[in-house]
């Protein structure tokens, strides 16, 4: 099959990757930084955390339209949500690009038009660079449900 | 051309368009068909059997020492160490060579444009040594001035690596002028021709310098060989890195000797068919003739400048038209990131590549994260070009309507 262009970059991922959303660094908040070392790309996820929700995310960092659009709606997606959530949520949209369709596709939002990115495979890394930022931010979380001192 | 199998196949439906010939070429038939020949009928171990076809396979491995060292104009087949590539002799020279002659404070000298394998192997020496690197700048236009050259080669510069042409700005270094500078302070020259040798006339001799190192699979033969070119005293002077069989004169059981070079570089069974294909490679280009390569691939690479300078918004790196330039061209289409070009030009049936192409001090030199790279091979074309050119139209139209 010949893979779809406008199926990749649909309307919504060119307006966040291009006015990305909670863009900028939080003081005081969990701070993971990945890099994709093969093209370079880089994300800077931050997570202010208190009673196990997530009270403010942000990002910063530079990449591909995939990448910045992916993290630009991760951080609208996951704020004030438990933790437990956002890590229900990272599963599905780890589905949703692995078989084409989630289980709760509802729940992911405008995150489902990055369905497309299933037929280019070599960008799935791209849209999943934030959400690695994402599950090693919670996972450095402590016990109490807030940020680690 | 169409002794390229593999350009025959489409990529996402379109006729492909294989503009990544910088990272590795493809294969011509000739090739393909002189390693299958080789395991078909002439398989066995090199420098071992008595019996006849162990004797054929180790004819067909010097016979292509011998095909390096005649299309390098080397003096002679001692000359011509086979290794895995560019990456490889790199680093026997930095280990073998270079290690045990530094002493603290010692220098050697670099471009900021180096590829990390023209620069990691030098990082590494360097701090086991207690030496220093050094850097010479560029002109805006990724051109070396020679008298800021000449100011930086000191009595403490050991050696002077750089690559001959830029896998990224397309610069090509003026290496004998280098190397005459180098020599006059006593430092040794190392090139790293991975971009050259296979599109550009290359004479070591006429380049005076003391090593060179490329990639068969660049030079449209297979992976995992390449050529470490030395001259013969300094090879005579320079280390195994590896230890093994092959390598040895006589084995006591405390120590042992080694043969003479090239030999002792090349520990174990060699890549035979490889080198086999390596050769075939290299008759390819030169039943060609390398002149009418690197005219065809200039021909290409300037028209594709002159047809990307004309598109608005596109920015272009490295030496304008004025210079003769390697066959390569990096730009960027106004802010759109370099991997969404890349899987626009994807979708037309357009390989290239994108990235910080292994030399991520160059990138910040430039400013910027990452660029697009189109390279150009014997294959092809100017209408290549167009489809490229449509492909970036293509680009402009998603992301900057
Ligand atoms: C200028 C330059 N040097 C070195 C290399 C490394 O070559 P290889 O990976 O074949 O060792 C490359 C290609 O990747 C190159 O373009």
């Amino acid at each position: 099959m010949t893979p779809n262009l406008s199926d990749l970059y649909r309307q919504v991922i060119l307006d966040h990757s291009q006015h990305p959303r909670n863009f900028g660094s939080l003081d005081g908040a969990v701070a993971v930084a990945l890099k994709n070392p093969a093209c370079g790309d880089e994300v800077t996820l931050f997570l202010d955390v208190a009673d196990g929700v997530i009270q403010r995310a942000a990002f910063e960092g530079h990449g591909c339209s995939i990448s910045m659009a992916s993290a630009s709606m991760l951080t609208e997606l996951i704020l004030r949500r438990p933790l437990e959530e956002a890590l229900h949520l990272n599963r599905e949209f780890r589905r949703l690009l692995q078989t084409g369709q989630a289980d709760d596709p509802d729940a992911l939002g405008d995150l489902e038009v990055l369905v497309g990115v299933k037929q280019f495979p070599a960008r799935i890394k791209c849209a999943l660079l934030s959400w690695n930022a994402l599950e090693q931010a919670i996972e450095g979380i402590d016990g109490t449900g807030g940020n680690p001192p | 051309m169409s002794d390229f199998p593999l350009l025959e196949r489409e990529m996402n439906g379109k006729p492909l368009i294989y503009l990544d010939n910088a990272a590795t070429t493809q294969k011509p038939l000739a090739v393909l068909q002189s390693m299958e020949q080789y395991y078909r009928t002439h398989n066995a171990n090199v420098h071992r059997g008595v019996y006849q076809i162990a004797a054929e396979a180790t004819d067909l491995y010097e016979a292509a020492r011998g095909k390096a060292a005649a299309f390098l104009q080397a003096k002679g087949a001692e000359n011509i160490v086979f290794t895995r590539g560019t990456t490889d002799g790199i680093n026997l020279v930095a280990q073998g060579y270079l290690a045990s002659r530094l002493q603290p404070g010692d220098r050697i000298l670099l471009t900021v444009a180096e590829h990390h394998s023209n620069l990691v192997p030098w990082q590494r020496v360097a701090k086991q040594r207690g030496a220093v690197l050094r850097f010479l700048p560029l002109r805006p236009d990724g051109t070396l001035d020679l008298d800021v050259a000449a100011r930086e080669i000191t009595p403490r510069t050991k050696l002077i690596a750089v690559a001959h042409i830029s896998n990224v700005l397309g610069t090509i270094h003026p290496i004998r002028a280098l190397a005459d500078l180098a020599h006059a302070a006593g430092a040794a020259v190392v090139v790293d021709a991975a971009q050259s040798v296979p599109h550009m006339p290359v004479d070591v001799q006429a380049l005076d310098c003391d090593f060179l190192a490329f990639s068969g699979h660049k030079a449209y033969g297979p992976t995992g060989i390449g050529i470490l070119y030395g001259k013969k005293d300094l090879l005579a002077q320079t280390e195994p890195v590896q230890y093994g069989g092959e390598m040895i004169d006589s084995v006591e059981l405390y120590d042992s000797t080694w043969k003479p070079a090239p030999w002792k570089f090349e520990a174990g069974t060699p890549p035979i068919a490889e080198a086999v294909g390596l050769g075939a490679a290299l008759d390819f280009l030169t039943e060609l003739g390398m002149d009418t390569v690197h005219e065809r691939v200039q021909d290409v690479t300037r028209y594709a400048y002159e047809k990307l300078t004309q598109l608005a918004g596109v920015t272009l790196y490295g030496p304008g038209l004025n210079q003769t330039r390697g066959g390569l061209i990096s730009f960027n289409v106004g802010s759109v990131h370099p991997h969404d070009v890349a899987t626009v030009l994807d979708a037309c049936g357009v390989a290239v590549r994108a990235g910080h192409h292994c030399t991520q001090p160059l990138m910040r030199w430039l400013g910027v994260h990452a660029t697009v790279r189109a390279s150009f091979g014997v294959y092809n074309t100017r209408d290549d070009v167009d489809v490229l050119v449509q492909g970036i139209q293509r680009v402009q139209e998603v992301f900057l309507p």
